[in-house]
C-alpha cells in the first residue's frame, strides 16, 4: 500500500505559561493523515489549535507528545541537520501576506530562496525557474525586481505561493492562505490553489476556520474543536450529511450562495464563548455550547470512532448506529 | 513611484529601498524638532572635523594675552595660559566626536552580535546573558563608566573603551527584545522551512529587520558618551592636559570662574547643544523610521 504523505499520530502540543505551572493545551491528541495528491481541510473556530498542528508538521515548533512522518519516515525526532533534505518536499503558505515575504528581499530572491538553499538550481537556471513559477502563479515575469512592500495583499500571497511550490513539493501545508485577502481576491486565490494542486498533483494539508471555502477544495474534512478533532470524513459526506452538533452549527453558519436554500435553512446559533484552552472542560468539549448535551457529556470524554461508517469518524455519545442527532429540528 | 531614483536621502539607512528612505525623509522633514537636531548635529560635525583646520593652535600660548575675554583677535578669549578658547572648542569638538562615535561603535559591533544571539537561542544563551546584562545595569551609566575608566587608567583610548564597554548591556538588551520579536514573523518560519541555517537566518532575516531600532539606539548612544567623556575628563580620568576636551577645558576654567567665566560658559554650551542635537535627532528618526508613526 502507499504510505500516506503526511501523518500525523497523537500529536499534542502544550505550551506551557509561565504563572501557575499550567500550560495552554493548543493541541492534545490528533491524529490525521494525507494521502498522494489528496487535499485535507482542517476546520475550526480561531483558537482550536490549526496554525499549530501545521507548524509542528513543518517542525516549526516541537511537539509535546506524538509523532509525524513525511513519506512513512518518523521525523519528530530527527534533528535540524538530519531534516533539511526532507524540507525540499513539504513547504507552507501563511496567513498573513504581509508578515510572511521578507520586506528586504525582491520577489526574485524570495522565490528562489528555496531553489538555492537546496542546491537544486542558481543563476541563470535559477532565474528561468523563478519567471517560469511566477507566471504559474498569475504574476509577471518582471515581478522578479520589486519588493513586497509595492505588492498588492492579493500578489504578495501568489508570491507566497510560488515560493512554497518552486521545489514542486510533495506536501504543501495552506495555514488560512486567502482569509486576510479582500473578499474579491479570496476566490481567484483559491482557484489558482485548486488549479496548480490538480496540475502539479501535491498533497495538501489545508487549514481554514471557514468550511465553504474547502468545499470544493478538499477531498476530505477534518473538524476541530479545542485541540480536538470532533469529526472527520470524506467532504460530499460531511456537507450533506453532518453528524456532529459542532460541525453542523458551523455548517448552518456557513454562507449558502443559493437565496432559496439560505432562507429554508434553519440556523443553529451557539452560545457561549470558546472555553479557555488552558482549562478545557471535562467530558467532552463542547458541551459547554452543545444545545443538546445530556450528563454523560459532562463526564466521559466521547471517542472518535467510525460509528455509522468506518470512513467518517466522530466523537459524539449521540451518534449512534441508529441515531445521528439534528440539531435544526424544531427550532 | 516613477521617480524614484532622483533623489534618495539618507542612504545609508541600511537595507532601506529607494521607496522608504524617501518616505522616511518626508516624515523626518516634518517634524521641526527634527530637523533642528540634524542642523545642530551637522554643525558640530562641521565644527570637529574643519574647524580644528582653520582656527588657532590649540596649543599656542599668548602671554600678552591670558584670560583675555572674547575679541577680535581671540573671538572666544583666552584661558589663563592664553591659549586661545575658540581652537580648544573646536579641537574638543574632535575629542567628543571620537570618543561617542567610537564608544558607541565599539558597543554596536560587540553588542549587536550578543544581542542577536540571547534573542535566537532565547532557550540556551538569553537567560545567562539577560542576567548578566541586568547586574550591569543595576549601576548607572557614569557610575560604571568611572569605575571602568579608574581601573583602566586616564587615556582617551580608555575612556572610549570604558564608554563603549558601559553603553554595552543596553545595546545587548535592545537588540535582543528586538530579535525576540522577529524570530516570531512567518518569514523567518519560511526561512526555517527552506532548510536555511541558523546564520543565515540570523544575519539575512532576523538582523535586517531591527536597523531602524539600532540606528535611533546608536544616535542617542552619541550624546551620553559626549556628556560621558566630559565627565570623566572633567575628573581626571579621561583625557588628559594639554589635549583640549570640553571636560579638561572646564576642568580649568574652574578656578577662574570670576575673572573668566567665559571659559566655562563655552565648553558648557557645546556640550548641551550637542548631545540636544543627537537627542532631537534620535526622536526625530524614531518617529521618522516607526512605519505605525502617522504620516
Ligand atoms: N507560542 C504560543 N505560546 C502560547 N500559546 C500559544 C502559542 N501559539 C499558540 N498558542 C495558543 O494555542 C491555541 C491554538 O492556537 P493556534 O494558532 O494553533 O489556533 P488556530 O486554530 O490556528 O487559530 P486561528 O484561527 O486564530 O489562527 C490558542 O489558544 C493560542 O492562544
Ligand atoms: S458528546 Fe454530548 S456534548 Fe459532545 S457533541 Fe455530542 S451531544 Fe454534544
Ligand atoms: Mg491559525
Amino acid at each position: 500500500m502507499n504510505a500516506p504523505v503526511l501523518e500525523v499520530k497523537d500529536l499534542v502540543k502544550h505550551y506551557p505559561i509561565r504563572r501557575g505551572g499550567r500550560s495552554v493545551r493548543a493541541v492534545d491528541g490528533v491524529s490525521l493523515s494525507v494521502g498522494p495528491g489528496e487535499v485535507l481541510g482542517l476546520v475550526g473556530e480561531s483558537g482550536s489549535g490549526k496554525s499549530t498542528i501545521g507548524r509542528c508538521v513543518l517542525r516549526l515548533t516541537e511537539p509535546t507528545a506524538g509523532s509525524v512522518s513525511l513519506g512513512g519516515r518518523d521525523v519528530t525526532h530527527l534533528s535540524r541537520r538530519a531534516l533539511r533534505p526532507l524540507r525540499r518536499d513539504v513547504h507552507m503558505v501563511f496567513q498573513d501576506p504581509y508578515s510572511s515575504l521578507n520586506p528586504r528581499f525582491t520577489v526574485g530572491q524570495i522565490v528562489a530562496e528555496p531553489l538555492r538553499r537546496h542546491g537544486v538550481a542558481r543563476g541563470a537556471e535559477a532565474e528561468t525557474r523563478v519567471r517560469e513559477m511566477l507566471e504559474r502563479v498569475g504574476l509577471s515575469a518582471d515581478m522578479r525586481t520589486r519588493r513586497p512592500h509595492e505588492l498588492s495583499g492579493g500578489q504578495r500571497q501568489r508570491v507566497g505561493l510560488a515560493r512554497a511550490l518552486v521545489l514542486e513539493p510533495k506536501l504543501v501545508v495552506a495555514d488560512e492562505p486567502v482569509s486576510a485577502l479582500d473578499v474579491s481576491v479570496q476566490a481567484s486565490v483559491l482557484n489558482l490553489i485548486a488549479d496548480l494542486q490538480r496540475d502539479m498533483g501535491f498533497s495538501c494539508l489545508f487549514i481554514t476556520h471557514d468550511l465553504s471555502v474547502v468545499e470544493f477544495l478538499a477531498d476530505r474534512i477534518a473538524v476541530m474543536y479545542l485541540g480536538r478533532i470532533v469529526e472527520t470524513g470524506p467532504t460530499e459526506k460531511i456537507f450533506a450529511e453532518p453528524q456532529h452538533p459542532y460541525t453542523q452549527a458551523l455548517l448552518s453558519a456557513a454562507p449558502e450562495p443559493d437565496p432559496v436554500r439560505q432562507r429554508e435553512r434553519r440556523r443553529v446559533v451557539l452560545g457561549g464563548e470558546v472555553p479557555s484552552p488552558l482549562d478545557p472542560p471535562t467530558g467532552c468539549r463542547f458541551h459547554t455550547r452543545c444545545p443538546i448535551a445530556v450528563d454523560t457529556c459532562r463526564t466521559d470524554e466521547p471517542r472518535l470512532t467510525g460509528v455509522r461508517e468506518a470512513d467518517r469518524p466522530v466523537a459524539c455519545h449521540l451518534v449512534t448506529p441508529s441515531a445521528v442527532p439534528d440539531l435544526t429540528e424544531g427550532n | 513611484m516613477a521617480d524614484q531614483t532622483l533623489s534618495a536621502p539618507l542612504p545609508a539607512l541600511a537595507g532601506a529601498t529607494p521607496g522608504r528612505a524617501r518616505q522616511v525623509w518626508r516624515r523626518f522633514r516634518r517634524r521641526p524638532a527634527a530637523v533642528a537636531g540634524l542642523a545642530l548635529v551637522a554643525g558640530f560635525l562641521a565644527l570637529a572635523v574643519i574647524g580644528p583646520l582653520v582656527t588657532a593652535d590649540p596649543a599656542a600660548q599668548d602671554y600678552s594675552a591670558p584670560l583675555a575675554p572674547p575679541s577680535g583677535g581671540h573671538l572666544l578669549g583666552t584661558d589663563d595660559l592664553g591659549r586661545d578658547l575658540l581652537a580648544r572648542i573646536a579641537y574638543g569638538a574632535r575629542v567628543s566626536l571620537e570618543a561617542g562615535v567610537l564608544s558607541v561603535l565599539l558597543a554596536m559591533v560587540v553588542g549587536v552580535p550578543i544581542g542577536l544571539v540571547a534573542g535566537y537561542y532565547r532557550r540556551f544563551l538569553d537567560p545567562v546573558v539577560m542576567r548578566l546584562v541586568d547586574v550591569v545595569l543595576a549601576f548607572p551609566f557614569l557610575i560604571f563608566a568611572v569605575g571602568m575608566a579608574a581601573i583602566l587608567g586616564p587615556s582617551l583610548r580608555n575612556v572610549i573603551i570604558a564608554l563603549g564597554v558601559s553603553q554595552l548591556p543596553g545595546i545587548i538588551r535592545v537588540t535582543r527584545g528586538e530579535v525576540l520579536t522577529l524570530r516570531e514573523l512567518d518569514y523567518v518560519a519560511a526561512a526555517v522551512a527552506d532548510g536555511a541555517g541558523d546564520g543565515r537566518i540570523m544575519f539575512r532575516y532576523v538582523l535586517p529587520g531591527a536597523t531602524s531600532t539600532l540606528i535611533v539606539q546608536a544616535t542617542v548612544g552619541i550624546p551620553t558618551a559626549i556628556i560621558g567623556e566630559a565627565t570623566l575628563s572633567f575628573l581626571g580620568l579621561g583625557v588628559q592636559p594639554p589635549t583640549p576636551s570640553w571636560g579638561v577645558v572646564l576642568t580649568d576654567a574652574q578656578q577662574f570662574l570670576d575673572q573668566a567665566p567665559w571659559l566655562a560658559i563655552w565648553p558648557g554650551v557645546m556640550i548641551a547643544l550637542s548631545t540636544l542635537g543627537f537627542n532631537l535627532l534620535g526622536d526625530g528618526l524614531r518617529d521618522a523610521l516607526d512605519p505605525r508613526s502617522v504620516r
